[in-house]
């Protein structure tokens, strides 16, 4: 059963209550935030306040591959720092497995790739690992098999014994998920995992996310790619400017956004261009042709009517589905449009 | 335990592999040598000097060690930001801490043991042999162990709330004021003030005194240090490391990582 549902800042929230049967729900979601708020303290004397986080409200399923997505700066990074206690909240609390994130044995279940991963680079990844499972108190025996095991998976058992300074972006990426993997986690956290990495890389990383889905892993991932996103993800939360603008599942969000069609016409006349832009949402001339995206249905056939009438040739005309891209722009837009409108009443 | 170990072991690790490192142990060698060449040249008083420029060579260049390394031991970590990946992970703050710190003081004892060999092996070859007596030197490089040690939860203390450069600079002036602690307090007794003298009084206890650990004349001259001295200075230095390192710890719970 599919129920959508604004929240009190207009944000739309698409849940579907029948989770779908690749997720395993159980009675205890993996992440919970409730109310989570952080503010900065900043400029010279620290005396400003810039909020980073308002009131964030998430819940991610055990099972499930859920993406964070925003513009930069938007508190993606920041909502991972505090679910790591590298900062601490103003106001809120969230859960991780249940537990409250002071707790020291939560770590020991989750794994943490960190945006931009810096890691000693006099280290090679092999012995990256070893120090890693070290702190999670792997056994000798357990820790080679899994040392062994995840430089397999990453690609990098030939350069096992390369410093990590000489590795590329790339190469440091895929030693940063070995490392979140050491433990063999229940939840995973990635932050940008795919930012800076050449198309090759960034297809190597999906292919280890949808491996992690495969396993049945919670992966709880930030990005501003939304690309991968819509590949990877089963539910995705939009953030901008420290706000909620949207949760849900991938494929009902997208059915929330009105589609639109697509009219090609060649060589219009001149004179139905005016006549047809009230009808039309966006209009571009590309040479002899125009490109118009219609939404409203009944608009159809009314711009068909015209051109048909002035004897406009038609190319062609499709459905076009919205986008994750189109949607994430709407609610960064309507959220922008909404601070100004609220900036200029206050202003007024 | 075993985190602070790992911690330590990889701090250790990171230090040997730094170039720098090396070039601090070459330097403390020509010094050495040095000391050789200058006490061959000094008739009578060769032991002496050769004493003299060894210890004080071990204790400059443990100095600057403890200071490199130890200024960088947090304030770079989260400069580079190698702490997030650290923290993310089950080690609490205070594990880190002394994880860090435990794997500075493993450096300093290699360094000063190398460098404290590479001296008698000097002082064999000066001396043609080496005598029991010689052994008593020991005691001197044992406590600028001890001074390495509080010089490094200074460094340590100065880098959880400072930056790497600034860290430096306080620790450094930390330890030359610590020198002369003894004559801080003295002045204010001398001055007949008592609020100067109760000042002085207050900083002689807060400060760091490290004029009794620097017994380097008096064992050149063969003068016998007493166990109590030893005693004294062991518990003062475990103390003010305790202090050092909780308060580190302390500021170190609270701090973010933005």
């Amino acid at each position: 059963m599919l129920s959508i549902s604004r929240g009190a800042s207009g944000e739309i929230f698409a849940e579907n209550r029948e989770r779908p049967s690749e997720v395993q729900t159980t009675a205890m979601p993996a992440i919970e935030i409730k109310g989570l708020t952080k503010d900065y303290r900043v400029g010279f004397w620290k005396t400003r306040i810039k909020r980073a986080l308002n009131s964030l409200n998430l819940q991610v399923e055990s099972g499930e591959v859920f993406g964070l997505l925003g513009p930069n700066g938007a508190g993606k990074t920041t909502t991972l720092k505090i679910l790591f206690r590298l900062v601490f909240p103003t106001s809120g609390t969230a859960r991780i497995l249940g537990k409250e994130l002071n707790d020291p044995t939560l770590h020991q279940r989750v794994g943490y790739l960190p945006e931009h991963p810096y890691f000693y680079d006099h280290l090679s990844p092999e012995e990256l690992l070893y120090y890693t499972g070290r702190l999670f108190g792997l056994g000798k025996d357990d820790l080679r098999r899994r040392v062994d095991q995840l430089l397999e998976r990453v690609g990098l058992t030939e350069s096992r014994h390369v410093a990590l300074w000489r590795f590329s972006k790339g190469m440091v990426q895929r030693a940063g998920i070995a490392q979140a993997l050491i433990n063999d986690p229940e939840v995973v956290f990635l932050d940008e995992p795919m930012s800076g990495l050449d198309p090759l890389g960034r297809r190597e990383v999906r292919d280890l996310v949808l491996q992690l889905r495969e396993e049945k892993k919670t992966v709880f991932f930030s990005t501003h790619i939304l690309s991968d996103a819509e590949t990877l993800c089963d539910r995705v939360a939009i953030l901008n400017r420290g706000q909620l603008q949207g949760c849900g599942e991938l494929r009902q969000i997208l059915s929330l956004g009105a589609s639109t069609t697509e009219l090609i016409l060649e060589t219009p006349p001149s004179g139905i261009l005016e006549e047809l832009r009230p009808l039309v949402v966006s209009m571009v001339r590309t040479g002899d042709r125009v490109r118009l995206q219609i939404r409203e249905e009944e608009n159809i056939e009314k711009v068909l009517a015209v051109a048909l009438r002035a004897k406009a040739k038609v190319i062609s005309m499709n459905p076009v589905k919205m986008s994750l891209e189109d949607y994430f722009l709407s609610q960064v837009s309507s959220a922008e449009e909404k601070q100004a409108a609220t900036a200029g009443a206050q202003g007024g | 335990m075993g985190r602070i170990v790992t911690i330590a072991l990889g701090a250790f690790k990171e230090s040997v592999r730094e170039r720098v490192l090396y070039n601090l142990i070459v330097f403390a060698f020509l010094m050495i040598g040095a000391a050789i060449l200058l006490g061959s040249i000094s008739v009578g008083v060769e032991q002496i000097i050769l004493v003299n420029l060894g210890l004080g060579a071990i204790s400059v260049f443990g100095l600057l060690i403890a200071i490199f390394i130890g200024i960088g031991l947090v304030s770079k970590e989260i400069e580079r930001r190698t702490i997030y990946n650290i923290l993310s992970k089950p080690v609490t703050r205070a594990e880190f801490i002394l994880g860090k710190y435990a794997g500075l003081l493993l450096t300093l004892f290699v360094n000063t043991a190398i460098m404290t060999a590479g001296f008698y092996v000097a002082l064999a070859i000066q001396e043609k042999g080496l005598a029991l007596h010689d052994f008593s030197l020991l005691i001197a490089v044992y406590f600028i162990l001890l001074q390495l040690a509080m010089v490094v939860g200074v460094a340590i203390f100065f880098s959880c709330i400072s930056t790497s450069i600034l860290s430096a600079v306080f620790t450094f002036c930390l330890f030359v004021i610590g020198n002369f602690s003894g004559d801080i307090r003295w002045f204010g007794q001398e001055s007949g003030s008592p609020a100067l003298e109760k000042m002085t009084a207050v900083l002689y206890y807060l400060l760091p005194n490290f004029g009794d650990f620097n017994v380097i004349d008096q064992v050149a001259h063969g003068v016998r240090i007493p166990g109590l001295l030893i005693t004294a200075n062991t518990c003062y230095a475990l103390l003010y490391i305790a202090v050092l390192l909780s308060g580190a710890v302390l500021i170190f719970e609270e701090r973010e990582f933005r």
